[in-house]
């Protein structure tokens, strides 16, 4: 029984399971927290029928995609329009394989790092996957043989290709400050505090504004969705793809955000790390931010003014109470904090996304265009030069 | 385990690269050779390259093969008709193939036929060697290619150009 539970195998499928499971899940309440914020960024309450508060939106938006009819129109070119999501989506869910959510956790006598697997050359990896991620795009807006996708498929090709460069560069800077390509070394090259994480300690502001816009534009997303700019393309690239298929393109475009979310934490803002050491009481952050929503959501359900809010925010305080009390539980507060820390970095640069989507307008073509070659790539380029001058300077 | 994803990997390259030949349309040859592109990255990957093997996917299959797709894409080039073949090439192209690939295989089994090939212990493959030799024994070359590669860019803006005076 031990051989087993120590197998190499063994874990790797328990881990990939678990990992599987919560991406999935996190998939679609990402998309239920993007239209509750953007719903209250224009003051309307958002998805509020199915379920209390509408949280259980996102499965009735499951059971209507899949049990949708799944239409292939006549005129596609059949092989290439059947391999275009799964191309996408693959390609989406692949490069979560090689990113770390904290230290190692110990599950009984087994201890095991929460990663699937550390490739040492882990963030080329990342970079490898996303960049054949545009295959899948390209290959639908052109299979779709319809004006429209294909024009949304070659817009989407050019700016990925055109901003994959001043990513590139960007990503390039906090690796020659961390001198390595694996993402766990990464973290631990950057841990104790904020002064040390590449963003501060390795001044790395510039590069990593610079990584933020071409995430954004790398997954599509406004200001820069022309791709899929509905009122000029209809949908753009997804315009002939129904049910599953559809679904497959919008699993990949928010795993995309999260991979993205996830490297500018790793790369920038120091992972799993605390913003302060814990002997100065950053242990106690998480429990005091649920317990505060608790004592708020108790606070507010004496004077619920809709129907339900009288029942459903004491029970919502009581469930924040629960979880804060779960952070002060010593037994698991050694992988409970990190993993803490790195999902509220990880989620900051979400809700990024998703307020940015609902502030700004979109981009014109030819501006979004020269915006990466005359701006955005001379800045990479000269950030990485004197990064790489600093770098050398210190060394020698 | 090494050996059977060697056979998959290199059965899958040999067959795309027939692929890229025989299809008449420019978009499935052209995703047939960023099939090659993804074996070759595997077996690189089996040797215990994973940086060139990493190289290979970014660079190749994809920087280079999506311009290829999205050029093929901007000019909505359509299937080719097969035209009729010279007699000479039906008479001759498979005995010259064979006799092709047997030359190649008899000097590859001259030249390495003894360096038994190990998988995974390829120790010169990561980041650090590569560049090391890139700026020191490969520095001439190197930056020769560089230079060859902004030569090409200027071409191309003037070639561009032209056409807006």
């Amino acid at each position: 029984m031990d051989a087993l539970l120590d197998s190499f195998i063994f874990i790797t499928v328990i881990k990939a399971l678990v990992i599987f499971a919560v991406l999935m899940t996190t998939l679609a309440y990402l998309q239920w927290v993007e239209r509750k914020v953007i719903a209250h960024i224009q003051v309307r309450p958002g998805p509020y029928r199915v379920g209390p508060h509408g949280l259980l939106q996102p499965l009735a938006d499951v059971i209507k995609l899949v049990t949708k009819e799944d239409l292939i129109p006549p005129y596609v070119n059949k092989v290439f329009y059947l391999m275009a999501p799964f191309l996408a989506i693959t390609m989406a869910l692949l490069s979560i394989s090689v990113i770390p959510f904290g230290p190692t956790i110990a599950v009984g006598p087994v201890r095991t790092w929460m990663q699937l697997t550390d490739l040492n050359i882990g963030v080329l990896f990342i970079l490898a996957v996303s960049s054949m991620g545009v295959y899948g795009i390209a290959l639908a807006g052109w299979a779709s043989n319809n004006k429209y996708s294909l024009l949304g498929g070659l817009r989407s090709s050019a700016q990925m290709i055109s901003y994959e460069l001043p990513m590139s560069l960007a990503i390039a800077s906090p690796l020659l400050i961390s001198n390595t390509l694996s993402l766990r070394k990464l973290v631990e090259t950057q841990t104790g505090g904020i002064w040390h994480w590449n963003v501060i300690g390795g001044a790395q502001v510039v590069s990593f504004l610079i990584f933020l816009i071409a995430a954004f534009a790398e997954t599509n997303r406004v200001p820069f969705d022309l791709p899929e700019a509905e009122n000029e393309l209809v949908a753009g690239f997804h315009t002939e793809y129904s049910s599953m298929k559809f679904a497959s393109f919008f699993m990949a475009e928010y795993a995309n955000m999260i991979t993205v979310s996830a490297m500018a934490t790793l790369l920038f803002l120091g992972g799993w790390d605390a913003p302060w050491p814990a002997e100065y009481g950053s242990g106690l952050v998480p429990a005091a931010i649920f317990a505060l929503c608790g004592l708020i959501l108790l606070y507010h359900g004496r004077q619920g003014i809709r129907k339900w809010d009288k029942y459903t925010f004491p029970v919502f305080g009581v469930i924040f109470l629960g979880i804060a009390g779960i952070f002060l539980v010593p037994l698991v507060q050694g992988w409970l904090l990190p993993l803490f820390w790195f999902l509220a970095k990880t989620g900051a640069i979400l809700f990024l996304f998703i307020w940015i989507r609902g502030t700004m307008p979109r981009f014109r073509y030819d501006q979004l265009m020269g915006f990466t070659w005359k701006f955005l790539f001379p800045v990479a380029m000269l950030n990485l030069l004197v990064t790489a001058f600093v770098v050398a300077l210190r060394t020698s | 385990m090494d050996v059977i994803l060697f056979l998959v990997f290199a059965l899958i390259a040999v067959v795309c690269a027939i692929n890229v030949v025989v299809q008449t349309h420019p978009i499935s040859s052209a995703l047939s050779l960023v099939g090659v592109m993804g074996s070759l990255a595997v077996l690189y990957l089996l040797l215990g390259a994973e940086f060139i093997a990493a190289a290979q996917v970014i660079v190749y299959a994809g920087a280079i093969m999506v311009l290829f797709i999205f050029v093929i894409m901007l000019l909505n080039a359509g299937a080719e008709t097969r035209k009729g073949r010279s007699y000479m090439v039906q008479l001759l192209g498979v005995p010259l193939l064979i006799a092709f690939l047997g030359l190649a295989a008899f000097f590859v089994q001259r030249m390495y036929g003894d360096e038994a090939v190990t998988f995974g212990l390829f120790q010169k493959g990561g980041p650090k060697e590569i560049g090391q030799a890139l700026f020191t024994t490969y520095l001439l070359p190197f930056e020769v290619t560089s230079l060859l590669i902004l030569v090409a860019i200027v071409g191309a803006i003037v070639l561009a150009r032209k056409e807006f005076d």
